[in-house]
């Protein structure tokens, strides 16, 4: 079981930046959400570890504690 | 500076007026920007002469470049200028973030001691050009004519070209072997070559106003996203010399400039940003709306596109006047050698080969800026707002804030000029990257690597200790062409080595004894090698002058 990495670790940020907003050009709304939601679902599969996707878990809805990303 | 404010420069009746021969130069620059003095100053410095036109007769006026690079103060160093424009300026290193009423981090841009200059030094533009048409007064050789403004262009049979130069007394004709034209981004040369300028233009508008006050803010870049003061948008606090700050509103793109800049409009929006406590004065406001576009090629045989006449960004980067001087560095020294018979013509091929992949490095980074600061839809907002949220706690989210990605040395990559690395290395400036500075000790005492090299290609030798090695003796034939600096880590300095009293000069290039760098008079890196011998040396030195491009000749290109 591995921590979340909160450490920068994507090679080319503002890259990746762009084409993540790109990519929901021409959707609306509604269409943007359910793109966000498949993203979500894919790459939580590509991590697999459910220590990790806990803590991502934890970190995106702000809960207290959120910001350790050490394993209890 | 107000407009009374201006230095005038003397309009002095050009000799060619009323003279039926037309009169023939090596070089001819069009417009009196930053651009085009340091271009003056740089063929000065090489020992050229030029004549320098530009139809105005003072320095720019209004809200326009205050950042420049430490590149940028590297090559003003070469020129000798620098001094003057970092003592009176204001250094920064230091950016601040802030999102709604929170700080969400800060940046220190220079991180580690040991350079001579600092990542970035705010100062006026009109401060700068001023600074600059001083220099190249004292340097001579720059025949600068004012109120002089070119209005066609022309290609003759043999390659040579033509302005047509209009005064306050008259119009003449002046044929140049080469035309730098950095006349700006309405170029009056581009057009009268009917030359594309493509690209995007971004809806939004800003806000820019300079404004002077005592407030005590300290020298350092604030960046806030949706402040209580502007809700929704953006706002940029940059602190320049004389106490003036230069503040950027982001506007709504339906925002009417007219109405946005009158004062009645633009003083309320101070007063609530700045407080009521301050005490402060508008120097200057103006609405822009930003583009970012460049020509297809900046060079058209015997004329050459730099700065701004062949590529604009928007400001967020600071990559304008920087990627300009970036332009005139790269160029000048290619077309001393070719104007000298040293090098052949292809050689001022590798402008294109090597400024068109800058340009567009700075319009990709200055447009991902832009587009992070002016969200088009809901989603794009929502991301940016999650970025900044968790940026205030998680490293990872710091990289995807763009509030400007600050110019750095574009890297040459894909260049016939450079020879490929034949070992493997693990650092150091790789070739077609601008050399690294370090603080080392010569005869005279303490001194700056970079002092050493420029104007003229260097080989950089290292070595354990002076005197220097017995292949450097072979290297002495390349004096007439290179000259040799060794650095070495003990010994005494000498004319020809420098000391590198704790290693940080080994260290930054990746250095052990008989390391060795070719570096162009532009300093950037054309090869380097463990042990070299002097075949290899000659062989990149004649690769760097262009021997391994395609042959033309400067008066037989075509447009
Ligand atoms: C709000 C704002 C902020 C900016 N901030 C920065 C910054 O922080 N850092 C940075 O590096 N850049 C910045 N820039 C960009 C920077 O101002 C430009 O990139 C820079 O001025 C380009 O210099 P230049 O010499 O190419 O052109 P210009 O400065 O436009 O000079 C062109 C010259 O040519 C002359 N000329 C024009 N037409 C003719 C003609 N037909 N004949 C003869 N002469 C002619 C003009 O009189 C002028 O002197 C900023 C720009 C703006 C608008």
């Amino acid at each position: 079981m591995a921590d979340l990495i909160t450490e920068p670790n994507l090679p080319d940020p503002d890259g990746f930046y762009d084409r993540l907003i790109r990519a929901h050009h021409g959707l609306d709304d509604a269409a943007s959400r359910r793109m966000n939601a498949r993203l979500v679902l894919l790459l939580a599969n590509h991590i697999g570890d459910p220590e990790a996707i806990g803590q991502a878990l934890a970190i995106a809805r702000g809960e207290p504690g959120e910001a350790s990303t050490r394993t209890p | 500076m107000s407009a009374a404010a201006r230095p005038r420069f003397a309009y002095v009746p050009p000799p060619e007026l009323g003279d039926a021969a037309i009169r023939r130069v090596p070089v001819a620059i069009v417009g009196a920007g930053p651009v085009g003095l340091t271009a003056a100053a740089e063929f000065a410095s090489l020992g050229r002469e030029t004549v320098l036109l530009d139809e105005d007769d003072t320095v720019s006026v209004g809200s326009r470049a205050i950042c420049w690079s430490k590149r940028t103060l590297e090559v003003f160093d070469r020129i000798g200028v620098a001094d003057r424009i970092a003592g009176k300026g204001v250094v920064w290193n230091r950016g601040r973030l802030f999102h709604g009423d929170r700080e969400v981090y800060a940046f220190d841009l220079l991180p580690e001691p040991g350079h001579r200059r600092p990542a970035f030094v705010n100062l006026q533009q009109y401060h700068v050009e001023d600074f600059l048409i001083d220099r190249v007064a004292e340097l001579g050789r720059t025949d600068i004519r004012w109120r002089s403004r070119v209005t066609a262009v022309e290609q003759l049979a043999d390659g040579a070209a033509r302005l047509t130069v209009e005064t306050p007394d008259g119009v003449y004709r002046l044929d140049a072997d080469c035309v730098l034209a950095a006349d700006g981004v309405r170029s009056a040369v581009r057009r009268a070559m009917q030359l594309d300028f493509k690209g995007r233009v971004f809806e939004d508008r800003f806000l820019i106003a300079d404004v002077t006050m005592k407030a005590g803010f300290p020298s350092e870049r604030w960046f806030w996203f949706d402040p209580p003061f502007h809700s929704g948008r953006s706002v940029l606090l940059h602190r320049q010399a004389d106490d003036v700050f230069r503040i950027d509103f982001q506007l709504p793109a339906a925002a009417d400039p007219d109405e946005e800049r009158k004062p009645e409009n633009v003083l309320p929006r101070l007063r609530q940003m700045l407080g009521p406590e301050v005490d402060f004065a508008l120097e200057w406001v103006s609405v822009y709306s930003f583009t970012c576009r460049r020509m297809k090629k900046f060079r058209h045989g015997p004329v050459f596109f730099v700065g701004d006449s062949a590529h604009v960004v928007s400001p967020f980067g600071a990559r304008g006047g920087n990627g300009g001087i970036q332009d005139v560095d790269n160029l000048c020294w290619k077309l001393d050698l070719v104007l000298s018979g040293a090098a052949p013509d292809g050689l001022l091929d590798s402008y294109d080969d090597e400024r068109i992949p800058a340009a567009d490095e700075n319009i990709l980074n200055s447009t991902r800026s832009t587009d992070f600061m002016t969200p088009k839809s809901a989603v794009s907002e929502d991301f940016r707002a999650a970025a900044l949220e968790l940026a205030a706690r998680l490293p990872f989210a710091r990289q995807l804030v763009n509030s400007g990605r600050l110019s750095l040395p574009h890297v040459y990559r894909a260049t016939p000029l450079s020879t490929r690395d034949a070992e493997a290395w693990d650092g150091g400036p790789e070739p077609g990257a601008a050399a690294i500075d370090a603080p080392v000790r010569d005869n005279a005492g303490l001194a700056w690597l970079l002092e050493r090299t420029g104007g003229r290609f260097t080989l950089l030798w290292f070595a354990d200790e002076a005197p220097a090695v017995p292949t450097f003796a072979n290297l002495e034939a390349l004096r007439p062409r290179v000259d040799l600096v060794t650095v070495v880590r003990r010994g005494a300095p000498d004319a020809a080595a420098v000391v590198d009293p704790d290693g940080t000069a080994f260290r930054r290039w990746s250095a052990v004894d008989g390391t060795a760098y070719l570096l162009r008079p532009d300093q950037h890196v054309a090869a380097r090698w463990r042990w070299p011998s002097i075949d290899d040396v000659t062989k990149a030195l004649q690769r760097a002058s262009g021997s391994a491009v395609a042959e033309g000749g400067l008066r037989s290109a075509g447009g």
